[in-house]
């Protein structure tokens, strides 16, 4: 019996040592991860600012975006008829929340057929197909989550969606037009989903909008199904649609004021994404007053210990 | 049948224990990884990260480019040991300490805009030069000899595997850990990240719709002492043709 259960550990020894060892090797990262499940975001990089007017930071726009984003009244978010527009499939990287995601699978052959991103309050469901169907007319129906082919690529999910409705790219009135593309890739390492968003317009953007945000696995399903409903705000179903002249918009400066930023980078020109523009700057930038209110936190963090003041 | 139990075990020392330790020898070995045994880091490379790579500025634009306000640290999980930190930051003090690279650390060096330009040192070591001040970072994919632990640095010690996408298909990332760092800021503006601070990477690629490549660079930073929780960013890079844009510049507390 004592001779067995020597054994017995010298068996689990050898196992253990099997285990251990192999992990020096190199990891093989599946072809497909498994997508499907809640996924909440980490909240630490900043892709919309503070949602202050007339901020078009980090974007490469075109003299017509900008004259139309210029135009662009957020009151218009007040009439009744535009409450629940909602955003377009960009909003699934540019907005606060996380992603639901669900599989479908065809229940002959158990492959997936598609996969859904679940919407929220103001987003509409997106759904990415994974069986190569044809890609609809160039005439068939825009919407805000558009059409949307996935298909799995060097270990990360990419996608490519187009037929997008007329919308917004930033939540301060700059467009995006139906004729933009948006190509998805979406990696996982571990318990976090980094997904990457490169978005082309050739009416309203001079060089694509990428975005890359991360969302880590959550033990706890997430449910942001809120059904949007409309009230009245202030303005009567009817009434003209809020805007200003272009060249009139009285928050042009409020954005560069608050932090002492260069108008063309509010403005969104090109230049100002590249590192030349930080060195052309440098002379003439002056940093804004310490920081005296709402200085701190803001995102969802993962708390690992006490509160942050 | 105590024999069969022995002759058993002998077995399966052999079968499972024995032929594990070898290959974890052999991966470990730097002489056999660049000899013809195994194909080294740089042959088995499942992506090529090499070449001139730019930031391209699309997220966090406002504490990138420019100096935040003093005292900002708005989406930082910052501790409360942090916080009296970030309130003295002081970029004089940190000049006449010889201190100008605190913002330039592995903890924040991917986010200084700037342009990398990485190639192999040797066949088992990537190397990565920055152009914005002037910093290397070596990442090693083989076990170093043992030596004495040296003195904590800016970019620290990293060790590197390649994480290949399994057979048929092609691709993969690259994971790197990054430690032995000296204390360093993860902004300009003196939010800090301590010398018990850890980075975590992967490297991926990512063609772009006209052509070119996107290097995007998934980064947590994990501090026991000034982060209440990781601090997670992914900074991306579009691909360059040459080093005709390279513009070395040195470390500025300021700027």
């Amino acid at each position: 019996m004592k001779t067995r259960r020597v054994i017995l550990g010298l068996l689990l020894v050898a196992l253990g040592a099997r285990t251990v060892f192999t992990q020096a090797g190199p990891a093989v990262l599946p072809s497909q991860f498994e997508f499907a499940g809640s996924w909440a975001p980490i909240g630490t990089e900043d892709v919309q600012n503070d949602s202050v007017p007339v901020d078009y930071l980090g974007l490469a726009l075109t003299e017509d975006a900008r004259t139309r984003a210029l135009s662009y009244d957020e009151s218009q978010k007040s009439m009744v008829e535009r409450q629940c527009q909602g955003w377009g499939a960009a909003y699934a990287v540019l907005g606060p929340f996380g992603l639901r995601i669900s599989s479908r699978s065809d229940p002959a052959t158990n492959r997936v057929v598609s996969y859904s991103i679940d919407a929220w309050e103001d987003w509409n469901e997106m759904t990415i197909w994974m069986d190569d169907r044809p890609r609809p007319s160039v005439n068939a129906l825009h919407t805000q989550a558009g059409f949307t082919l996935g298909r799995w690529e060097g270990g990360a999910l990419a996608a490519r969606t187009t037929h997008i409705k007329a919308g917004f790219i930033r939540k301060t009135g700059v467009p995006l037009s139906d004729q933009a593309t948006i190509d998805w890739r979406f990696f996982r390492h571990g318990d976090v989903l980094t997904v990457l968003m490169v978005a082309r317009d050739p009416v309203y953007l001079v060089e694509p909008e990428i975005i890359s945000k991360g969302f880590r696995l959550s033990k706890v399903p997430l449910d942001y199904r809120d059904p949007c409903v409309p009230g009245f705000e202030g303005r009567e179903p009817g009434d003209s649609v809020p805007h200003f002249p272009p060249d009139e918009n009285p928050f042009l400066d409020e954005f560069m004021k608050l932090y002492n930023l260069p108008r063309e980078a509010v403005l969104g020109y090109r230049d100002t994404l590249y590192p030349e523009y930080r060195k052309k700057i440098k002379d003439t930038y002056v940093p804004p007053p310490p920081c005296s209110a709402d200085c701190g936190v803001a995102g969802n963090f993962v708390r690992r210990r006490g509160p942050t003041p | 049948m105590t024999r069969s139990f022995v002759a058993g075990l002998v077995f399966a020392v052999v079968a499972f224990g024995a032929p594990a330790f070898l290959d974890a020898q052999r991966s470990l070995d730097p002489a056999r990884q660049g000899g013809s045994a195994s194909p080294s880091a740089r042959e088995s490379a499942p992506i090529d990260l090499t070449g001139y790579w730019v930031s391209y500025v699309t997220e966090n634009w406002r504490y990138r480019m420019v100096t935040p306000a003093k005292g900002e640290y708005r989406r930082i999980p910052a501790s409360p040991a942090a916080v009296p930190i970030i309130n003295a930051w002081d970029p004089s003090a940190d000049e006449r300490a010889g201190q100008q690279c605190k913002s330039y650390g592995a903890g924040a060096i991917m986010t200084v805009p700037g342009r990398l330009h990485i190639t192999w040192q040797d066949a088992n070591t990537l190397r990565i030069d920055t152009d914005a001040g002037t910093q290397t970072r070596l990442f090693r994919f083989s076990a170093r000899p043992s030596s004495p632990r040296t003195r904590p640095s800016w970019q620290g010690e990293s060790t590197a595997r390649w994480e290949p996408v399994a057979a048929p298909d092609k691709g993969g990332s690259l994971r790197v850990v990054t430690s032995n760092l000296r204390a360093g800021y993860l902004r300009k503006n003196g939010v800090p990240y301590s010398e018990r601070a850890t980075v975590s990477e992967h490297f991926d690629i990512a063609p772009l719709p006209d052509g070119g490549e996107l290097l995007l660079v998934t980064t947590i930073v994990d501090d026991p002492v000034y982060l209440n929780a990781p601090y997670v960013v992914s900074p991306h890079f579009k691909k360059e043709p040459d080093g005709s844009k390279w513009d070395p510049t040195p470390c500025s507390s300021r700027w």
